[in-house]
């Protein structure tokens, strides 16, 4: 879909203003076309009658039509550009809200790169263009068709040889627009890609510096200069046409009005006076086609970023998603109660609190992430998950967040299965630390808070769990300390820290911790540990780790190999039937002397 | 909100014009074309009006008696002048796009350019989309102001001038009516500038605030879903939205009067020449085909200086995003090698520290008097709780930081006096935070070393043991990692760092907490490759894993900044102190 639609959705409601606004700008450009109405009457009618205090008193109407005109358009600018910055501001609100709702996979296949440009420099043209078009649009097809209307008044034959030219100019206009859309789109997705390129070196400048890589960097970052140069270049090519093209039949134009006006004149059915202001009335309807040519410049570029953001808009979202499966859980268990409503009392009592039930998942169809996985948590149980690097133990908790749909099986979370969870029941009872977690450019608090109504005890309980107290207090002697981007004043360890306390401070009733500990000591490990037990004993945890000694204590431990369970069970029976998890103990504890 | 907006220089104008001109000014040639160029389009555009001011005198006389030869000359004239003119205005117009990109390519080039030559340290207080916001959305808007508002600028000042003599040409006595307007539009036009200027400025400030608010939302975007902070990042990017639209709209205010004023002022100008032209005519000073004349290159006389001031609140916007952009290649870029700075080519591999303090905010040191000798060969691990200072350390061997105090040498200089790029060279180094581009996994691969076979790559891949699943992506080696390396994990992402590292040249090894995502059978698989890596180089090895370290030559045992314990093993566990502690913690 295109720009079309998101004019239908987003300009509707202001089209009352944009309408008043535009009667305000009819006026004032009335007045405007007073004038050389005014000046070919006072040649033709007062002159000849050689009356000083009549032509003084058509100079006067003159002066107060000019001022009219000023102040109409003055009003009627300033409106449009508040209402440009209205739609602009729901525009962006809209696409804010749809990206921080996108499904993972959703933003997996825009990329952020191509989301983040379409929040800032497309939205930033499409402000733009809406501004603008609004000015000169408003006011150059009036003065336009004033000008024809005005032209038509005084002689309608000479009026008729511009008229026949319109076609060929709206012929033009429309070949050169269709032409340039598709580029600036494509300009657009260059942006794209030197985007994408300047965040990825601003994340590796460390690596790059230490490799000595600029030079390469520098060539890499080229090619997209280049790109994005070239591109828009030709696209500028294109819309160049226009104006000097338009200029050219409209200018010819006037030569053949002077040619019929001499005829006319010659036959005594015009006169010289006529002629003379029809030149100026030309003079104003090169002018507002120039507008108008420069308007669709504006617009072909606007259009290729309207189009890109109603791309995106018009995704589906995860409160769209997640109520589809809902309903159709719904109507499944309706069907399934009444055949079988036995089974589902007995299913209730028994339910676990935190489950998968034979869960296969893939990101890319045909090549299976994760297959038949199964394992179920009573609450205030601990699941540890530990097997090789890609073997899928990220997956598990991405699933478990409802990050991505299972393609198969039952996941229950809270006792429920999380697709008849209404949007935002799931993820409120989980506490959880990525990977590749984010910290945001704010205090330790917030960080930690991270805009939940959390009370202050509870923040600094969660800061005092994980560990983090230490360190924070003795940064700032409180938690209020301003935190440089991206943590940068912070090790990796504390940065892990105070991820972790802010998935504890929410109290949630399931703690994911997916690798998160990796950069502490052991030592703070098993501190950390300890004081989740005892502070948060009530917690469900699924803890994800390299390490058995941060498992080995748990309720079950899931071993997993290439996206399949190898082996399911406490600590004890997986050291009696699993091999792999034998070996990894070995591995990890025969190395040292000590017991 | 952002530690990173410190005071801002004072803002001179005529500098960052000056610098602006700079860019254009290495096309001089092309200018002076363009500028020809424009001459004669412009020059041909007005004789237009004088043309057709014949021809209405030769229809004049009335009718039966129109003089048709001198009709059909002029009119001939005219049709080929608008031609002449519109050919030359479109090539102009090619040329100018031209000569723009050129600009605004060189302008992207520079900033990128220099953005590499920052300290590292740089990136870690600013905010990528601010960054970001001027490379793309900044320059843009220069970019724009030069392709459009320069061939006006240069139109205004011909046609300007022009429309002047010819009019002086036609009538003396009526050019006094620009008595009046013409310092009424400098008036206005002085007083729009001065309102607007500070508007856009402050209009791009609040749009690289947005952008950048967006960009970090979006990065942790999975992180905000997680816990269901989507409605509230939301009325936080509301307050940067309205900002960012309340600035737009302020500079629009005044600056989308411009054009009703001074359409303003013409009709002002049309209404005087109206009057005191008919007045002439009844005087019989002057025909009604020089007052339509007149009333044309009036009209093309109002009309450029109409545009010249709406040119003037355009560049208000380019010199304000100039600013912005100026403003990164004014950062302070790391600083350059020192004179008599050696290449260190073959290196030995000795580093030794002595009585270092570091620390990243004055006053605030996270390393204090520290001294440590690494000989060639050796293998230094440090150790500690996290936060002690260890990463610190790895930045001021690769030179990412200097020493407050202290120095740090390499083969008995100090770091100073090599060369960066050669020192930094000598190290190959696996950080903790793994670093992968868009590209293929060869590319990533052979990263750090240009000239590498095919096979070399594989090998190493294969040490590393991740040539298995490299092999399964969908083409190999050729697989284009996307953004971010989402479509791998951690732990492999940190098996590709090692075999790229393992690729390099270097006499010193950084590894960084290179395997803390890595599976322990997969570490224990690579250990002989490990070995090998760091085999005959001098190592430095951050681990928290006290079993890997175990056979270290030094272990520097640091906590809050400081070396508390060193020694071998042996020697540290008879000591029975901080590290023996550690040590037992990890079997507990």
């Amino acid at each position: 879909m295109s720009m079309k639609h998101l004019l239908q959705i987003y300009v509707k409601p202001y089209l009352l203003r944009m309408a008043a606004g535009l009667v305000i700008k009819f006026t004032g450009t009335i007045m405007d076309l007073f004038l050389p109405w005014i000046l070919a009457y006072m040649i033709d009618h007062v002159i000849p009658e050689k009356n000083t205090s009549q032509l003084l008193y058509w100079g006067l109407v003159m002066l107060v039509c000019s001022f009219l005109a000023l102040a109409g358009n003055v009003i009627a600018n300033r409106m449009a550009a508040k209402v440009a910055g209205e739609i602009v501001e729901w525009l962006r609100h809209d696409l804010f809200e749809k990206v921080m709702y996108l499904p993972s996979a959703g933003v997996d296949g825009w990329t952020k790169p191509a989301l983040i440009s379409r929040l800032t420099s497309d939205s930033y043209n499409v402000h733009n263009m809406l501004s603008r078009i609004q000015r000169l649009g408003v006011r150059a097809p009036i003065l336009l068709l004033g000008g024809i209307i005005m032209t038509l008044n005084l002689d309608v034959a000479l009026a008729s040889v511009l008229l026949c030219l319109m076609p060929v100019l709206a012929v033009i206009m429309w070949q050169v627009t269709a032409r340039s859309v598709p580029m600036y789109t494509r300009t657009q997705e260059a942006v794209d890609g030197f985007v994408r390129l300047v965040r990825e070196d601003i994340a590796g400048i460390r690596v790059i510096k230490a490799l000595s890589k600029t030079e390469y960097e520098k060539e890499r970052f080229d090619v997209w200069n280049r790109q994005v140069v070239e591109r828009e270049r030709r696209a500028g090519m294109t819309t160049a046409i226009l104006n000097p093209s338009m200029n050219l039949i409209l200018n010819l134009g006037l030569v053949l009005v002077i040619l019929a006006g001499a005829y006319r004149v010659q036959a005594g059915t015009s006169e010289v006076g006529t002629i003379l202001a029809f030149l100026t009335y030309f003079t104003i309807i090169l002018n507002a086609m120039l507008s108008i040519s420069k308007m669709f410049t504006i617009l072909s570029k606007g259009q290729a970023s309207a189009d890109r953001i109603s791309q995106v808009l018009e995704s589906e979202d995860e409160r769209q998603l997640e109520l589809q499966i809902r309903n159709w859980m719904e109507e499944q268990t309706e069907a399934s109660e009444k055949s079988l409503p036995q089974t589902k009392r007995y299913q209730t009592e028994e339910a676990p609190f935190v489950a998968f039930r034979d869960v296969s998942f893939s990101y890319h169809p045909g090549k299976p992430v994760l297959q038949h996985i199964s394992f179920s948590l009573k609450q205030g149980e601990t699941l540890g998950i530990i097997g090789e690097t890609g073997s899928g133990k990220t997956t598990i908790a991405a699933l478990l967040t409802g990050l991505y749909q299972a393609d198969s099986g039952q996941i229950l979370v809270g006792g429920k299965d999380i697709r008849k969870q209404k949007f935002g029941e799931l993820r409120e009872q989980i506490g959880i630390v990525f990977q590749n977690d984010t910290l945001f450019e704010d205090t330790i608090y917030e960080n930690v808070r991270l805009g939940r109504e959390l009370e202050e005890s509870q923040v600094m309980k969660a800061i005092r769990a994980a560990q983090a107290d230490e360190f924070v207090r003795e940064k700032s002697g409180q938690s209020q300390e301003q935190l440089n981007i991206r943590g940068a004043n912070l090790s990796g360890g504390q940065k892990q820290r105070i991820l972790i306390a802010r998935a504890l401070a929410g109290e949630p009733k399931v703690l994911i911790l997916d690798d998160s500990s990796s950069a502490l000591d052991y030592r703070t490990d098993m501190e950390l540990r300890k004081a989740i037990r005892q502070e948060y004993s009530s917690v469900t945890g699924i803890l994800i780790a390299q390490r058995i000694s941060s498992i080995r204590h748990a309720d079950h431990i899931l071993v997993l190999e290439d996206g399949r369970m190898l082996g399911y069970g406490t600590h004890e029976k997986l050291m009696e039937s699993c091999r792999l998890y034998q070996e990894l103990y070995r591995m990890q504890t025969g190395e040292g002397r000590m017991p | 909100m952002k530690p990173g907006n410190k005071l801002e220089k004072p803002k001179d104008r005529k500098g960052t014009l000056l610098r602006l001109g700079q860019y254009l000014l290495q096309h001089q040639f092309s200018l002076l074309l363009a500028i020809g160029m424009n001459l004669a389009g412009n020059l041909l555009a007005l004789a237009g009006p004088m043309l057709s001011g014949r021809a209405v005198d030769a229809i004049g006389a009335g009718a039966g008696q129109v003089d048709f030869p001198k009709v059909f000359y002029f009119a001939g004239w005219m049709a080929a002048c608008y031609l002449c003119s519109a050919l030359l205005t479109y090539m102009l117009q090619v040329l100018m796009l031209t000569i723009s990109r050129r600009v605004v390519y060189q302008m992207r080039k520079d900033v990128f350019s220099h953005l590499l030559s920052l300290p590292a340290g740089y990136f870690d207080t600013r905010q990528t989309g601010d960054i970001l916001s001027r490379i793309s959305y900044d320059i843009d808007t220069i970019n724009t102001s030069l392709s459009d508002d320069v061939i006006q600028l240069m139109t205004t000042i011909i046609t300007v001038s022009g429309s002047f003599i010819m009019m002086i040409l036609v009538s003396r006595s009526l050019v006094l009516v620009f008595f009046v307007t013409v310092p009424l539009s400098l008036c206005i036009t002085r007083f729009i500038v001065k309102k607007t200027r500070p508007l856009f400025r402050k209009r791009s400030q609040a749009l690289g605030k947005l952008n950048g608010y967006a960009e970090e939302q979006v990065t942790g975007q999975k992180t905000l879903k997680a816990y269901h902070q989507e409605a509230n990042r939301q009325k936080e990017f509301d307050a940067f939205n309205r900002d960012a639209v309340e600035q737009f709209y302020r500079s629009e205010y005044y600056s989308s009067c411009t054009g009703p004023l001074v359409n303003f002022v013409n009709n002002l100008s049309l209404t005087m020449i109206s009057v005191f032209g008919a007045l002439l005519f009844l005087y019989n000073r002057m025909t009604v085909g020089q007052i339509s004349s007149f009333v044309l290159y009036s009209r093309k006389f109002s009309g450029p200086i109409n545009e010249a001031a709406n040119i003037l609140s355009e560049l208000q916007s380019a010199l304000a995003a100039a600013e912005r952009v100026f403003a990164i290649l004014d950062e302070e870029p790391e600083k350059a090698d020192e004179p008599g700075a050696a290449e260190l080519k073959k290196a030995k591999g000795q580093v030794e520290l002595r009585h270092v303090t570091f620390g990243y905010e004055p006053g605030n040191p996270i390393l204090h008097d520290l001294s440590l000798k690494a000989e060639p060969g050796s293998l230094v691990a440090i150790v500690g709780p996290t936060g002690a200072g260890k990463t610190t350390l790895i930045n001021l061997l690769m030179r990412f930081y200097d020493a407050d105090s202290g120095c740090v040498a390499v083969d008995g200089r100090r770091v100073e006096d090599w060369t960066r790029s050669s020192l930094r060279k000598a190290y190959a180094m696996v950080l903790q935070d793994t670093w992968l581009f868009t590209g293929t996994v060869y590319e990533n691969l052979a990263y750090g070393r240009t000239s590498v076979s095919r096979e070399q790559v594989e090998e190493a891949a294969k040490a590393a043991k991740i040539h298995s699943f490299i092999e399964k992506l969908p083409q190999g080696y050729d697989t284009i990692l996307s953004e971010e390396g989402a479509n791998i994990s951690k732990g492999q992402k940190q098996l590709l760092t090692i075999a790229r590292a393992m690729l390099l040249d270097a006499r010193m090894l950084i590894l960084d907490e290179a395997t803390s995502n890595v599976d322990t059978r997969t570490e224990r698989q690579i250990q002989a490759a490990m070995r090998k890596l760091m085999e005959a180089k001098t190592c430095f090895v951050i681990a928290h894993r006290l079993s890997t370290i175990q056979t270290a030559d030094h272990i520097l045992v640091m906590d809050h900044g400081e070396v508390v314990e060193q020694g071998n093993h042996e020697q540290l566990m008879s000591q029975n102190g901080f590290y023996k502690e550690m040590y037992q913690a990890q079997y507990e």
